[in-house]
């Protein structure tokens, strides 16, 4: 589904992502792991099509098709979604305008009708309330004034409403309390299917160990090192990256 | 002056004997080219004006001779030859349609264009049932549809053309007119005093609710045509009234100044609601054509508690020039200003308000929201003025300026004359671009880069947009998304 190969990112004149290869097939759950720095958010962005992150070489091919010949919005359209790991505020924007505006965006792109009103309030009611987020969360502008596990499952109920062929999750799950950690990874559990793809990012073995992931990366300097089972995540936790690096 | 002579001749043509009484026979729809004494009364005579009106225009016409133009610092445009426009221009039709069915198919069809509401649409094809929002539609220069009127009526309020109260109400509008704005206010309204063709009177009697908003949609139409319009509205004493105001021109290539008044009159306890939604053709993208609008609108909150609120939404016009403002002479009456104003390409905008306050503890709120995206200049002009014997005034600015482009100005000049020491005034005022990091979200959720800029500036306007009616915020937002396509990349 998702084919990396040989990637190159600059953003100014540094080069931060430097020859990686990553391929996720349609089905499986893959977890990038790392030290601070090592590039692991620029993939993300540089996946996800950001303006200023510079690919200067290599390819990126997602569900066949050529992701950088495509537009940021034109790589959600084909059924990427990123999420982030500091979600951003949008001022006097509610989350629903927002998810609506963002889902009826992806439809057109498929050619496929604007939802009405009233299914698409059912739909994210639903969403809402399978992630435990308060209904009342919806009528408030993206984000602003939210704590930071609130932004994260504010992310989450995004992917459930865009239900995208890949998630590429980044952080989901710090500043989590445990039992938000746990409401999360349910909702990650139910966006894993035959069709779809999930890539983690994360810190921690305890979001795998609800999550288990089929393949664990480890991503130093803007490559990917090594790459294991999920027993390379418990190895991670117990000795660090030292001896991987 | 050229163009004189000719026009003489041609009046002399079609109207006869023109200057003694009134003319109705008059087969021409437009006025000579230029401007002279002889059109000013071409107009009158097409107008079936009473005489005295004749005259105030003709005093208003030789005040504004000894005038000049004035000369701003924020905007600059080529010179107005006003010898090079028409003065007056009608719809072929002799007579305004007595029902909708007489209103031309292609009228209606320019409506829907026009992106004007279902809602509205309706109103103006009579479906029965329909909202109820009074249309007085001026199209070019003459009212040719006026909606709901009888209903008006029963409430005793009176809706209906400039033109059509002069005759009808003479005493009434001899009352009020240019009372808020004087005729040598300034080189514009002067002007506008002098040949206005057409607006809209508004009288809400004591006590009335008006039960409906009432709106007016201004287009400007024929090739060439200075638009005057002229609005006056009166609030007696306890009433309340809601006025919608919006606009949009077609394509043209050649500049057109409009320059409209506007005069509100508020009682005692009166309340009157005034909303701009106005998207005059702004030039193309190298700025060629475009409108001038030199409008002035002021509203005199006469009476004691009485309030006046302007809300804008402004992304046309080539040259905007528009400071909406309030004298606040009774006492503890309020005045509001909600404002965003967009600028795009090589458009330039120099709006504010002037918040005049002459009562005790009269109040106002100024909030405005610039965004400029292309080359365009942006700015906010505000005056807050407390006059020796108005004690305990309040006065809350925020002024906040959002750049789409980095080739683009926004520009914040607060005058502020405190002449009472108990006034309480605050300022705030920021400015900010749109940020690479809301770009990146909004595009990774699926938005073209012009749905994701059109969206972060609907949230940024949000305090501004949530003043307007309903029907006229949703037209508004997506005015705003309009306005500011191409203005990325
Ligand atoms: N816009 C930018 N300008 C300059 N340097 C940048 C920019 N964005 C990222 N970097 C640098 O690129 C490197 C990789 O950053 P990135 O955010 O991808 O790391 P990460 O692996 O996600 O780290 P973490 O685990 O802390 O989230 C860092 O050194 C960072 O400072
Ligand atoms: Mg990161």
């Amino acid at each position: 589904m998702l084919n990396i190969k040989d990637l190159h990112v600059s953003v100014g004149d540094k080069e931060i992502v430097k020859g990686l290869n990553l391929e996720i097939k349609a089905g499986e759950t893959h977890a990038i792991m790392g030290l601070n720095g090592a590039g692991k958010s620029t993939l993300a962005a540089a996946i996800a099509g950001r303006d200023d992150y510079e690919v200067t070489s290599g390819s990126i091919e997602f569900g066949g098709k050529d992701m950088l010949a495509l537009e940021p919005h034109e790589r959600v359209g084909e059924g990427l979604f990123l999420g982030f790991q500091y979600p951003v505020e949008i001022p006097g924007v509610s989350n629903l305008n927002f998810l609506r505006t963002a889902l009826n965006s992806v439809r057109k792109y498929r050619g496929e009708a604007e939802m009405s009103a009233a299914e698409f309030m059912k739909l994210v009611r639903e969403k809402a309330k399978a992630l435990n987020m308060d209904p009342e969360m919806l009528k408030r502008f993206v984000n602003v004034g939210f704590s930071g596990g609130e932004k994260k499952r504010n992310e989450m109920v995004q992917m459930a409403v865009l239900d995208p062929k890949l998630a590429i999750l980044d952080e989901t799950d710090s500043g989590l309390d445990i039992d938000a950690l746990k409401t999360v990874a349910e909702g990650i559990n139910t966006q894993r299917r035959k069709d779809t793809a999930i890539l983690l990012i994360t810190h921690y073995q305890r979001l795998l160990s609800y999550v288990q992931p089929d393949v664990v990366h480890v991503m130093i300097d803007g490559r990917i090192v090594k790459s294991g089972g999920k027993e390379l995540a418990l190895e991670l936790e117990e000795k660090g990256y030292a001896d991987v690096a | 002056m050229a163009g004189t002579a000719e026009a003489q001749k041609q009046i002399a043509e079609v109207t006869g004997d023109y200057k003694y009484g009134f003319v109705t026979d008059i087969d021409m729809d437009m006025a000579p080219k230029g401007l002279s004494e002889d059109v000013i009364r071409f107009i009158s005579a097409k107008k079936e004006e009473p005489a005295w009106m004749l005259e105030w225009r003709l005093k208003a016409y030789r005040a504004w001779l000894k005038m000049d133009e004035p000369d701003w610092a924020k905007v600059s445009f080529p010179k107005i030859d006003y010898q090079d426009a028409y003065y007056f221009a009608a719809p072929k039709k002799k007579d305004g349609p007595k029902s909708l069915d007489e209103v031309d198919p292609e009228l209606l069809a320019t409506y829907a264009k026009l992106g004007i509401p279902i809602r509205e649409q309706e109103v103006l094809a009579g479906v029965q049932g329909s909202a109820k929002v009074a249309v007085d539609a001026v199209f070019d220069s003459v009212s040719v549809a006026t909606t709901f009127r009888e209903e008006l009526k029963k409430a005793g309020v009176i809706f209906m053309s400039i033109s059509e109260a002069i005759r009808e109400y003479p005493e009434m509008v001899k009352k009020y007119l240019a009372t808020v704005v004087p005729v040598r206010d300034n080189y514009f309204a002067a002007l506008n005093c002098a040949v206005f063709t057409d607006g809209t009177f508004v009288y809400v009697p004591k006590g009335v609710r008006c039960p409906m908003e009432l709106s007016t949609y201004f287009r400007i139409n024929a090739e060439n045509t200075g638009q005057f319009e002229r609005t006056l509205i009166v609030a007696d004493e306890g009433s309340y009234v809601s006025y919608l105001e919006g606009c949009t021109a077609p394509m043209r290539d050649e500049n057109q100044l409009h320059a409209a008044v506007v005069e509100l009159i508020a009682l005692d306890d009166a309340e009157i609601k005034y909303s701009t939604v106005q998207n005059w053709y702004p030039g193309d993208k190298e700025g060629k054509g475009g409108i001038y609008n030199f409008v002035t609108k002021r509203a005199l909150c006469k009476g004691k508690n009485s309030k006046v609120s302007w809300t804008q939404v402004e992304t046309g016009s080539a040259v905007t020039w528009k400071y909406p403002s309030c004298i606040l002479a009774g006492e503890g009456s309020v005045g509001e200003f909600y404002s965003v104003a967009v600028t795009n390409n090589y458009q330039q905008a120099d709006t504010g308000t002037k918040m005049i306050h002459m009562a005790p503890n009269t109040r106002s709120t100024i909030i405005s929201k610039g965004i400029s995206a292309g080359k365009s200049q942006n700015t906010y002009r505000g005056l807050v003025k407390v006059l020796s014997g108005a004690e305990n005034v309040r006065n809350y600015t925020q002024c906040d300026s959002l750049l789409v482009s980095s080739e683009s100005g926004a520009h914040t000049v607060p005058y502020i004359e405190v002449k009472n020491p108990t006034a309480q005034i605050e300022h705030e005022a920021t400015t900010s671009k749109i940020s690479e990091d809301q770009m990146f979200y909004c595009r990774a959720r699926g938005l073209g880069e012009e749905e994701a800029v059109a969206m972060i500036v609907n949230g940024f306007c949000k305090e501004v947009m949530q003043h307007l009616p309903m029907e006229f915020a949703v037209e508004a937002q997506k005015l705003l998304g309009i306005s500011l396509e191409g203005s990325v990349g």
